[in-house]
């Protein structure tokens, strides 16, 4: 593949570093210094100096046969408008941005970014799963799809315990996909039980997490 | 010129030195902070806002301003000032309203010259 990267930080730095061996790669960044350090250590073809949400730059980096871009740089309006000029003007199939602040990563989503990764989120969702129980745990988002994989472990008051799946009120566009009882998955019928401590695993669509979360681990005495 | 229209203004930047430039007069809500951070635009009232503008001198910064404003707070009248012709194509194209300061400039001074001219 033909891979462009936007900025030569630390992260566009190492990730250039780490495709070389088996892609084309060339990483545009603005600083001199920084290209003259990646120029040394990666060579010379492998990074050009410009500004890299300039058309002109762009179409000299040889955007048209672009494969796949990467926006790497600690800004993200850099990022998006890097991405999206690739997209729009240049019709690069596939694009990947870094996020710096973790907000934006729904609305890259939104605006047809192909893949996003948010140092933030993914520590935060580290954190959550070491925790005993915060909820929901975002474990993988579907490319595309607005969907999303997501754990919860069942609380022992949540309303659902003792119940059968064929009792449970889902919301639309969840689907219970795994129930792990002490250590066991199982795929859930109509009659699996649901047991306090349950680890569950389903497949939502993002506008549902919400009520999802609420159905699967609220009790009855919850307010709302 | 938008509060003397009798339109009620919430201005953002993330530099409080820029906030002299107002007139004395100004009432409207002045708010210290990034227009890109979607905490600092609900401070500055971003959901009950009409209109949204993104005025900085950065076109990166511009254009994913006006798209939070536009998809995160469903703001419908969204103004972006976009210098780079080509980024104001890219961004004209995605939907977002926008002016180009460059061509305006270019266009006022041809104007100015071909009037020398006659």
């Amino acid at each position: 593949m033909f891979i462009i990267v936007a900025g030569a930080g630390k992260v566009g730095y190492h990730l250039a570093r780490a495709l070389i061996a088996d892609h084309e790669v060339l990483v545009i960044e603005l600083d001199p210094a920084r290209v003259d350090f990646v120029a040394t250590e990666l060579g010379t073809d492998v990074v050009m100096q410009g500004d890299a949400c300039d058309a002109a730059t762009m179409e000299r980096a040889g955007m048209e046969r672009a494969d796949l871009v990467v926006a790497t740089t600690g800004d993200d309006d850099d990022n998006l408008t890097f991405c999206q000029i690739s997209k729009a003007r240049f019709d690069v199939p596939r694009t990947v941005a870094r996020i710096n602040n973790p907000q934006n990563e729904s609305l890259f989503r939104q605006l047809g970014i192909d893949s996003t990764v948010s140092a933030t989120n993914l520590i935060l969702g580290h954190i959550e799963q070491e925790l005993p129980w915060r909820g929901l745990i975002p474990l993988m988002t579907l490319t595309g799809l607005n969907l999303e994989i997501v754990e919860v472990r069942v609380p022992n008051e949540a309303r659902i315990v003792g119940r059968q799946v064929k009792q449970l009120l889902l919301p639309q566009g969840a689907l219970l996909c795994l129930v792990i009882s002490e250590g066991t998955p199982r795929l859930p019928t109509p009659d699996t039980t649901i047991h306090p401590d349950d680890i569950l695993v389903a497949v939502t669509n993002i506008e549902a997490e919400e009520s999802l979360r609420r159905a699967l681990t609220e009790s009855d005495a919850a307010p709302g | 010129m938008l509060e003397a229209d009798g339109h009620e203004i919430a201005i953002m930047d993330v530099d409080k030195f820029a906030f002299d430039h107002l007139p004395p007069d100004f009432k409207g809500l002045k708010v210290l902070g990034d227009g890109t951070d979607q905490d600092t635009l609900r401070r500055a009232g971003a959901e009950r806002a009409d209109a949204f503008i993104a005025a900085t001198r950065g076109d990166n910064r511009n254009a994913l301003a006006s798209q939070i404003a536009q998809h995160v707070f469903q703001i419908r009248r969204v103004g972006s000032v976009i210098f780079d012709p080509i980024r104001e194509e890219v961004y004209h194209g995605l939907g977002l309203r926008t002016v180009n300061p460059t061509k305006l400039e270019a266009k006022l001074l041809r104007e100015l010259i071909e009037q020398e001219e006659a």
